[in-house]
């Protein structure tokens, strides 16, 4: 591959090769425009960055470790697999990193009401969290589908006095909510900040969620130097909207020896149809502010999506990885539902730590490659969340009645 | 002279405002749209938006979004809605179609495809809410080849540096947004609508179309007044919903709204019109 200036991505327009941009109604061109120019200031305040990294150590608990899996390192007898505790964060996830960031610019702008969309509920809580601590107004959009499959998820951000809306339009989950922000977002454009979860829609979001994100690669690189001397092999992460890769894999982009791969969504298998995984099995198209892999019919319809963990049940994904998977610097793979499970379940009794079915994707894969690299090989994993939010959906799809 | 320059230069003339009726293609069922149009043309509408169905209308209230599930529950794609138009034209040769929709299904079928179907079809006109002139070169030079003006909106937010960007990539007319929302918003503030329009002639000569919360033959009365068209979608389409599946109650429900909105249209432009606006 030749050199890429991996720093000039996305280009002024929000373009990451044919992918990105800023696919909106007019109504909120001036407000893109508006936060383009105040994340591009901030992120150069002395300021401003002294606060987050305040905020991030002592709200979210920063830098979390880099935690050697030895126990299944030896089950599996290859590579060393570490894992970046994400699930160690104020919040139980990444989603946290962002949320932080983007409430410390609408205070900035003055903004006293917060909207976010919500799949799983992680941003979602992540987000009436940072509302709560800020003293703003929070509503979270949620799939009505979404709602059932994670009640404590819901309940919690009613606590943290947040206006839970439960959308129930098209198919009433992780899009849908999307739409339904995008909607509230146009009505209340003058006073409303949104919050979006994922490295997705419209320039400048997945650049500036991604610049949040990339804290997680900048810690786990030096964490790794310095724990072993030398640089991981490979990083797995998995992807829905692709947040918590980016975030890992960012900071290595430019380092040509580590491997990434970026681990979607494989439903009951991506040959069934019933899946999550447009970069696997997808093609390009625009929704959501921009241009990326889809899910789609014949007539450009955005169609149903499938997966056990509702963080990862979205027919699109981040527009940088689009580039990423285009250009051969990331390989992008999926795991089936039952594959992620039993993910979920080595990672619990192997290391006694609970992940989040998102997470367990990432795991899933690692069981599959782990074996084929030499012990002196290693490998990172985003642990990007914990699995409490999701024992209910495991008990159930095994039967037990909790 | 393209079909939609021909309408307002003659409504022009008349002293006259564009009643630009709004339907779903596909709602309540595929074959009921073409005769739908007929219908709207026969009631006084000059020109007929038609939306293109998809399945994520982010910036639709739902009144229209639930047009489009009962459109898409018939499968009504892109494909379809062009052969619509290419029907419609059969026997009506003057009044202009634009269409209206999201960007995607369009990319699906390919710029290039596209822009020869429609034109093959004789549609006149394409308005993509979700694509903004910056995005908008590839498909503008093939839709300008095939002779489709591209629509743009101006919203309320729009800043005049942006009012010019838009002014210049826009053709036929320039739709102003006249609310921030979704479509079938509440309320729309006629007495600023009319400084807003004066500010926006001069940045273009083209029409200036307002849509977004025209309700009621009093609200396009007035709209017309300061307007070169109203653009009515909810106020029709919720017909449909209320009306349930019966398409020529929907027709013939659709039309009466028209006629009512044409006739205050015409008489608050009538020489002893006072102004309200």
């Amino acid at each position: 591959m030749n050199k890429i200036d991996w720093a000039a991505f996305p280009d002024a327009r929000g373009h990451f090769g044919p992918y990105g941009g800023r696919f909106v109604s007019e109504t909120l061109m001036g407000a893109l425009d508006e936060l383009q120019a105040v994340y591009e200031q901030y992120m150069q305040d002395p300021d401003f960055l002294a606060e987050l990294d305040h905020d991030l150590k002592q709200f979210v608990g920063r830098p979390n470790p880099l935690y050697h899996a030895e126990r299944m390192s030896q089950e599996l007898g290859g590579a060393q697999i570490y894992l970046k505790r994400e699930d160690l964060n104020h919040t139980g996830a990444h989603k946290v990193n962002n949320t932080i960031g983007q409430a410390l610019l609408a205070k900035r702008l003055g903004k006293k009401r917060i909207i976010a969309e919500t799949g799983a509920g992680q941003h979602g809580v992540a987000t009436a969290t940072v509302a709560a601590r800020l003293g703003l107004e929070c509503v979270v959009y949620m799939g009505e589908e979404d709602t059932r499959r994670q009640t404590q998820n819901v309940y919690r951000m009613r606590l943290l006095g947040a206006e839970v809306v439960a959308v129930k339009s098209g198919t009433r989950t992780l899009k849908d909510a999307l739409n339904e922000a995008m909607r509230d977002w146009v009505t209340n454009v003058d006073d409303t900040f949104y919050i979006i979860g994922t490295v997705a829609g419209p320039h400048p979001y997945p650049a500036m969620v991604r610049d949040f994100q990339a804290v997680i690669g900048r810690e786990a690189r030096e964490q790794h130097l310095e724990m072993t001397g030398r640089l991981p092999d490979t990083l797995v992460a998995c992807v829905g909207g692709g947040s918590n890769a980016i975030g890992l894999f960012h900071a290595f982009l430019g380092d040509e020896s580590v491997e990434m791969v970026g681990v979607e969504a494989g439903g009951d298998g991506v040959e069934t149809g019933r899946h999550s995984a447009p970069l696997c099995a997808g093609q390009p198209g625009v929704l959501h502010g921009n241009r990326t892999y889809l899910m789609e019919d014949e007539n450009g319809q955005i169609i149903g999506t499938h997966s056990v963990s509702a963080g990862l049940d979205y027919p699109g994904v981040g527009p940088e990885h689009a580039w990423l998977k285009d250009i051969g610097r990331v390989n992008y793979v999926s795991v089936t539902d039952d594959q992620a499970l039993a993910g979920f379940h080595r990672m619990t009794r192997t290391e006694g730590i609970i992940p989040a079915l998102e997470t367990s994707h990432a795991i899933a894969h690692v069981l599959d490659l782990a074996p084929q690299m030499r012990p002196d090989q290693s490998i990172i994993i985003n642990l990007s969340g914990r699995g409490d939010k999701d024992l209910n959906t495991v008990a159930e799809r095994e039967g037990i009645t909790l | 002279m393209s079909r939609i320059e021909q309408r307002f230069a003659e409504l022009r003339k008349q002293n006259r405002a564009a009643l630009i009726p709004y339907v779903t293609a596909g709602d309540p069922e595929p074959g009921a749209t073409v005769p739908l149009m007929h219908a709207l043309v026969e009631a006084g509408a000059d020109l007929i938006e038609l939306g293109v169905p998809f399945s994520d209308p982010m910036a639709d209230g739902p009144v229209i979004q639930k047009a489009c599930e009962r459109a898409l529950r018939f499968g009504t794609g892109l494909r379809d809605v062009l052969a619509m138009v290419a029907e419609f034209r059969k026997t009506d040769t003057t009044t202009p179609v634009v269409l209206m929709g999201y960007l995607n299904p369009v990319e699906r079928m390919g710029y290039e495809t596209f822009a020869q179907t429609a034109k093959a079809a004789g549609l006149d006109g394409l308005l993509t809410v979700d694509l903004p002139p910056e995005e908008s070169e590839d498909v503008v030079g093939l839709l300008e080849q095939a002779g489709i003006d591209p629509i743009f909106l101006i919203a309320p937010t729009t800043s005049e540096a942006r009012i010019d960007h838009v002014a210049r990539a826009a053709r036929g007319f320039v739709y102003y947004v006249s609310l921030k929302g979704v479509t079938g918003s509440q309320t729309l503030d006629t007495s600023a609508l009319a400084a807003r329009l004066e500010g926006l002639r001069r940045h273009t000569g083209l029409p200036l179309g307002v849509g977004f919360g025209i309700r009621d033959a009093e609200t396009a009365g007035k709209v017309a007044q300061v307007a070169d068209a109203v653009v009515v979608g909810s106020a029709i389409v919720r017909l449909a919903e209320e009306h349930d599946g019966d398409a020529d109650g929907f027709a013939r429900a659709a039309a009466v709204v028209v006629s009512e909105m044409r006739h205050a249209m015409d008489a608050a432009r009538s020489p002893g019109a006072a102004a309200t606006v």
